[in-house]
């Protein structure tokens, strides 16, 4: 058969039932064997739609996303997508078209060096030089995006080599003699953790985006509620952990809730699972829980030390390692832990619970998420933009369920949030997929409204229309003096206009409890639906400032109960602006 | 600083194109400061051995290997113990040596640092010396007056003493 056959019938040998992608002149071969495949394919309006809809189709799936792009620009405009997906570790393989082997390095037409602009941003890249080549590399590529610690690999297919006659053999030995991924934790060190974690009278448990990835979410609930301790989760780790559990302090961090910022403080024992401590995580580093002893679970060892110092290092996959960790505890558990810990955590959270009601016109961002959580299900899946309408989203949002909450983390990409949705909506067509997306960040990518119409992916998009870049604006706001430099967005475009000119449904909404009904109909309506919420541009989300430690917020954290959070002794800090 | 120590990395990476990029990039973007790399082949045929000299203290240099290790073409990193570890390095310098009596000097010094001539001109002398490298550097002092030409120095590369392998 044909190289380009060969491709096709490697991707659904890996089981890949859709790719996304858009052709081009080196793609030719490809796309005309696609062309009457049984593989779906989703054209998308731009390479790094693609990108995204591979990787929100990974992350709603568990499976490995595919994305297509040619040579030159359409490799280019598929870097920020596969950027995104390596920050977060997320598998997708991305096929790019590359020129006529005898042609590279020539400088010949759309002829960019795709290789070399991907090995900083892929976990392995492949160019395979022959036809004969193409089912290894291709099970390669899929064994080395899905196993061990998750990431994007690109393969870059040269036009030739789809062209060329090939032999499929029936047996494809995949060769990586450096690649083993650990998967068993060292015992010894789970024996240590185990110990301290025994021993610690005041235990957190910080969860990242590894607990999804490792589909660890009853390992960690069984350690959390075995050693009775509270769980906060990194912005990747929403989900993996129910939120609305007495044990669950939300998210930690720059815009983390308040309680658990403090909390992991105070603690003495920090046992953190498939993280990373990114600097939004933790705050100043050298004041971050300094009062713990810290415990890293991660399936990359060269995690462990990179950014925190940890007492004790574990290996390995979460799960695994989540599973004996239980075991070992349960063997040496002395006496009860006191309630104590417990108590203090359950009545500190009821002091700092924030406030989400507001009836103001234009509305509060606060109360757009609480209608928003109103209206949905524990099932469905949320994807966010990136900027505020993300930290309204990671902060306030009740997330219960793992790959539910789908957000561009490490890299904070723009544009990520509707086509991410669009992918997750192709991988899960039977849940409910709502992304909720900035006015600037959808403007990135809202040519696909033209791909959720063509292909009916009905995804209900929600705009938190404030017509500014509002993070961007929040640090003008904050640290600069108010001087909003280049973040009003002005007045165009008119959103409901533009999407109805892709014949997608859209509505306004402007005023409190109008959400929630237009939300839902929207979903029961099984149709691609954009919502313009118009949200009150000044509200100001609390966050810890660059450099600073994390129990040191500044803007005004609203909570329900007014007199109830001042009864704190060690918080200090004034809720002023930096620098007083 | 704590602990500023020379280290000696040795690594097995699959000889395939681009590995040497891959390695490259990965200091540059990490930041990691390397005295030299050499590469050459190894025992097996689609295995090449790659030695780094890298300064650093501990946490950077777990950093080094453990990133290194994540590459998909790396096979195996080894941070080599200096106590037990022979270190050789093949340094090429041409030395101005226009006179009879420059002539006979350059040989001198380059016999007892058991280098030896391996080209001449009416001009130039060239030595080729093999050994640690600040045997090497001692030679370079030694003739520097004479007028150095060009000097071409491979890096160090490094093998464990005895029957230990990486
Ligand atoms: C592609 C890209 N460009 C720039 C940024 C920097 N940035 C972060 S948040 C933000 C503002 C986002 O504005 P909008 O999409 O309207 O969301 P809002 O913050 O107003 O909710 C910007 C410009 C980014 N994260 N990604
Ligand atoms: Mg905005």
């Amino acid at each position: 058969m044909k190289g380009g056959e060969a491709i096709i019938k490697s991707l659904t040998d890996e089981g890949v039932d859709v790719v996304f992608g858009y052709p081009g002149g080196v793609l030719l071969p490809l796309y005309d064997v696609i062309y009457d495949s049984d593989l779906r394919h989703i054209l998308v309006r731009h390479e790094q739609c693609a990108a995204h809809a591979a990787d929100g189709y990974a992350r709603a799936s568990g499976k490995v996303g595919v994305c297509i792009a040619t040579s030159g620009p359409g490799a280019t405009n598929l870097v920020t997508g596969i950027a995104t997906a390596y920050m977060d570790s997320s598998s997708i393989v991305a096929l790019t078209g590359q020129v006529v082997t005898p042609l590279i390095g020539k400088d010949a037409f759309q002829e960019v060096d795709t290789l070399g602009i991907t090995i900083p941003i892929t976990k392995h890249n492949f160019q395979p030089m022959t036809p004969q080549e193409l089912p290894s590399v291709i099970k390669s590529a899929f064994y080395i995006a899905g196993t061990g610690r998750k990431g994007p690999v690109v393969v870059d297919l040269p036009k030739d080599v789809q062209e060329l006659e090939m032999e499929f053999e029936d047996d494809i030995k995949i060769d990586l003699p450096g690649y083993k991924p650990t998967t068993k934790g060292h015992p010894l060190q789970i024996k240590r953790a185990a110990e301290l974690i025994v021993n610690s009278s005041k235990p957190v448990i910080l969860a990242g985006g590894g607990i999804i990835a490792s589909n660890s979410f009853s390992e960690l609930f069984r350690l959390s509620e075995t050693i009775v301790a509270p769980v906060t989760t990194t912005l990747l780790g929403k989900g993996s952990f129910p939120e609305d559990h007495p044990l669950s302090l939300g998210m930690l961090g720059m815009h983390g809730r308040k309680t658990a910022n403090l909390i992991v403080d105070d603690c003495d024992c920090l046992i953190a699972v498939g993280c990373r401590f990114s600097d939004r995580t933790t705050g100043n580093v050298a004041e971050f829980a300094r009062k713990a002893k810290i415990i890293h679970i991660d399936i990359d060892p060269a995690e462990i030390g990179k950014n925190v110092d940890v007492d004790v290092p574990i290996v390995g996959d979460a799960k695994i390692i989540l599973e004996n960790l239980v075991e070992e505890i349960k063997r040496i558990k002395r006496g009860e832990r006191t309630k104590e810990w417990l108590n203090y955590v359950k009545n500190f959270k009821k002091s700092w619970i924030p406030r989400m009601s507001f009836d103001d016109v234009p509305l509060k961002p606060q109360q757009v998420i609480k209608e928003i959580w109103e209206t949905l299900s524990e099932d469905t899946i949320v994807t966010t933009d990136v900027g505020q309408n993300q930290m309204w989203m990671a902060h306030y949002y009740t997330s219960k369920r793992p790959r539910k909450f789908i957000s561009s983390g490490g890299l904070g990409t723009m544009g990520f949030g509707f086509p991410a949705a669009m992918g997750a909506k192709v991988a899960k067509p039977e849940e409910d997929v709502v992304a909720v997306c900035g006015d600037g960040g959808f403007l990135m990518v809202s040519q696909d409204l033209a791909t959720v119409r063509e292909y009916d992916i009905p995804v209900v998009i929600c705009i938190l229309d404030n017509r500014y870049l509002g993070m961007v604006a929040q640090w003008q706001r904050l640290f600069y003096d108010e001087r909003l430099s280049h973040t009003h967005l002005g007045d165009v475009p008119d959103f409901v206009k533009l999407a109805e000119s892709y014949k997608v449904n859209a509505e306004r909404v402007e005023k409190p409890g109008q959400l929630r009904e237009t939300l839902s109909d929207a979903l029961k309506s099984g149709e691609p639906t954009l919502i313009d919420i118009i949200i009150d541009a000044e509200e100001i989300l609390p966050m810890v400032p660059p450099g600073r430690g994390l129990t040191e917020m500044v803007g005004e954290y609203k909570v329900e109960n007014e007199n109830m959070g001042e009864d704190r002794t060690y918080n200090k800090q004034s809720q002023g602006k930096v620098g007083d | 600083m704590e602990d500023q120590r020379t280290h000696i990395i040795s690594a097995l990476v699959l000889h395939k194109p681009g590995v040497l990029q891959r390695i490259a990039g990965l200091f540059t973007r990490r930041g990691f400061n390397i005295d030299s790399i050499t590469v050459g082949t190894s025992e097996h045929a689609d295995i090449a051995r790659i030695t780094i000299i890298a300064k650093g203290d501990e946490r950077v240099l777990e950093q080094i290997t453990k990133q290194l290790n994540k590459l998909i073409d790396v096979i195996k990193v080894r941070d080599l113990d200096p106590e037990s570890t022979v270190k050789r390095e093949l340094c090429l310098i041409k030395v101005h040596a226009p006179s009879e009596q420059v002539r006979s000097e350059v040989v001198q010094y380059a016999s007892i640092f058991r280098g030896r001539i391996i080209d001449v001109s009416p001009e130039t002398l060239t030595i080729e010396i093999t050994g640690a490298s600040d045997k090497i550097d001692a030679l370079i002092d030694m003739v520097r007056s004479f007028g150095i030409k060009e000097i071409a120095r491979t890096g160090p590369t490094a093998i464990s003493r005895g029957t230990k392998t990486i």
